[in-house]
């Protein structure tokens, strides 16, 4: 069998269980496309003997009859995670040379379930931006491009890897981590499916952090039942991360039954932004179509707060971030600047981070150290903390009206061209995260669905809202409205 | 609120990151146009609202207050950028 790199898991897994293919094979297969596909610079650290190591094993363990749900599936992980023995840098200088001595959770939980962990994948420097344009190894190049024109485009960010990955068949899928909209919106510039789940959900122990109180892994797949197969593999309570919900895991696969009759789906007014492309409105409208046609009931709802999640996010997060990053000083792990006779231990710091860090992690840190400081803590900090209350009760209240799930488009534009952004301003980046970024601070799952394509053939993407730990219900839905949208297309392959 | 030089220089010493004179009126520029877009929160009516500090209602588990990890210092060494005789190595320190 030919292309076996471009099967899905569910598929996959069912060839594999049939014995019609073997880890081994399909392990191969996706290993020769990451080698094709170095102008993509998904992957920026290969793992082939261990990947080849490992499917021997899932072979092994296929001719059992309790191989669980993932087993000899090939996959590729963020840099995000800590993998024992193999590079983690968070696509970051200051962690040049970093060989964890533990596994993180998630790849553990992948692991014991059987996942071929073919290497890790790009990503924005410590998940900070929305284009993969922060990473030190250089962009992540979607495999897409307008029609008619050979610019390299972005696949979003941070999870950019990932997603070029993905929509590349270089792997099956791939491990996200989505702090402001960092699985959902690179998704839906590749047209593939990421879901982030409830806070909570999936532990964060060994994934580099960026911000504690937003930071969330999930799967990034090309179908939302792969999504619901993936989800299920990496979550789980973990007695390692405090915040770690401890909840029973349910079957999602078995809950994808696309029967979405009478349930209630909230379309919020404040996500009509102005100057909102007309595309991305159609699309919204055809997404609401679509559920109410399977039966789901449509109804307006206000989410009133939304305009000041972005700001409350850029006070929140950075502030988290200048806490987290404090531990990267030279002296632990990692890179240390060369010093001068005389440099003490204060030249140190500031010499390593200054060469270590990039400039938007320069930029975050420095911004959470100055709303952190004495002064303006309670202006500033405690100002969005208390906004993120309000934002969060936005949807509590909907929820509390019978609202099952919530209807967004997932980025406010199709992906843009790699350097088209260089001379904006921060904020202007930012506003990329401006659907998805209220699911975070709010604690929700949310998932990118795609949905169509815009006027030059790239992808757009749908973001479905949930309630907390209702991630089965969310998937259902978002397993309806992929059977409605019927996306199939492809990129044209130039890499 | 708006960030001078000095304050940019300021902040950049507490993050601990190097800064040179000439980048500074640059980050000042940045640091206003980011706190710009954040003086938006003004507008909301936050009296009487809790700080959000969890935001899932949960309380943080607890065990035992005994030593169950450790005997590891090769590991917590071994990505040490300078590590002598067991333990991590820093430039002099003296006040």
């Amino acid at each position: 069998m030919t292309d076996l790199n471009k099967l899905g898991l569910a598929e996959a897994r069912d060839l594999l269980r049939k014995g019609e293919t073997t880890s081994v094979e399909l392990t191969q297969s996706c290993l020769t496309a990451i080698d094709a596909a170095g102008a993509l610079n998904a992957f920026v650290h290969k793992t082939p003997e261990l990947a080849m190591e490992r499917a021997k094993a899932a072979d092994e363990r296929l001719k059992g009859d309790d191989a669980p749900a993932m087993c000899g599936l090939p996959i590729g992980i963020k840099d995000l995670f800590c993998t024992k023995g193999v590079d983690s840098q968070a696509g970051s200088r200051i962690l040049e040379g970093f060989k964890p001595e533990y596994e993180s959770t998630v790849s553990q939980n992948l692991i014991d379930n059987g996942a071929v962990m073919l290497g890790k994948l790009n990503m924005d420097e410590f998940a900070m931006g929305s284009s993969n344009e922060t990473s030190v190894y250089g962009n992540a190049v979607s495999p897409w491009r307008r029609d008619n024109d050979d610019a390299e485009l972005t696949p979003g960010g941070s999870s950019g890897g990932s997603a070029s990955a993905v929509a590349a068949d270089l792997c099956l899928a791939a491990t996200g981590t989505d702090t402001g909209g960092s699985i959902r919106q690179p998704a839906a510039f590749t047209g593939t499916v990421g879901i982030k789940p409830t806070y909570g959900r999936c532990s964060r122990w060994g994934v580099v952090a960026f911000a504690s109180s937003l930071d969330q892994a999930g799967p990034m797949t090309k179908s939302v039942r792969d999504a619901a197969i993936m989800l299920e593999a990496m979550c789980g309570h973990d007695a390692k991360d405090s915040t770690s919900a401890d909840l029973a895991v349910p079957n999602f696969e078995a809950m994808l039954t696309g029967d979405i009759k009478g349930k209630k789906i909230g379309i919020p007014k404040e996500y009509r932004m102005d100057g909102m492309p007309g595309e991305i409105e159609t699309l919204w409208a055809d997404g609401t179509a679509m559920l109410k046609d399977a039966g789901a009931e449509i109804v307006d709802i206000s989410l009133p707060h939304t305009k000041y999640a972005l700001p409350a996010y850029y006070v929140i997060a950075p502030a988290e971030a200048s806490s987290n990053l404090a531990r990267y000083d030279g002296v632990r792990y990692g890179h240390r600047a060369t010093l001068e006779a005389g440099d003490g231990i204060t030249e140190m710091y500031e010499k390593t981070r200054a060469e270590g860090f990039g400039h938007e992690v320069q930029r975050r840190v420095m911004i959470g150290t100055y709303v952190l400081s004495a002064g303006f803590y309670d202006a500033y900090y405690n100002r969005a903390r208390r906004v993120r209350t309000l934002i969060k009760k936005d949807f509590e209240d909907v929820f509390a009206a019978g609202v099952d799930a919530i209807l967004t488009p997932a980025t406010p534009s199709a992906a843009f061209g790699l350097g088209e952004m260089t001379d904006a301003d921060p904020v202007q980046m930012y506003l990329n995260d401006v659907f998805t970024v209220t699911v975070n601070l709010a604690g929700l799952p949310g998932i990118s669905v795609p949905a169509g394509l815009d006027a030059q053939g790239l992808p757009l993407g749908l973001q479905l809202i949930g309630k907390p730990w209702e991630e089965g219900d969310l998937l259902n839905t978002a397993y309806a409205l992929e059977a409605a949208a019927g996306f199939v297309a492809k990129p044209r392959k130039w890499w | 609120m708006s960030i001078d030089q000095n304050t940019a220089a300021k902040v950049a010493k507490l993050a601990r990151i190097k800064v040179e004179d000439d980048a500074l009126p640059a980050l000042a520029d940045e640091f206003n146009t980011i706190l710009g877009f954040i003086e938006q929160l003004n507008e909301v009516d936050v009296e009487g609202v809790e700080p959000m500090t969890s935001v899932t209602p949960q309380r943080l588990k607890r065990r035992e207050d005994v030593v169950n990890d450790g005997n590891q210092q090769p590991k917590v060494l071994s990505n040490a950028p300078d590590a002598r005789e067991g333990f991590f190595a820093v430039p002099k320190v003296m006040e």
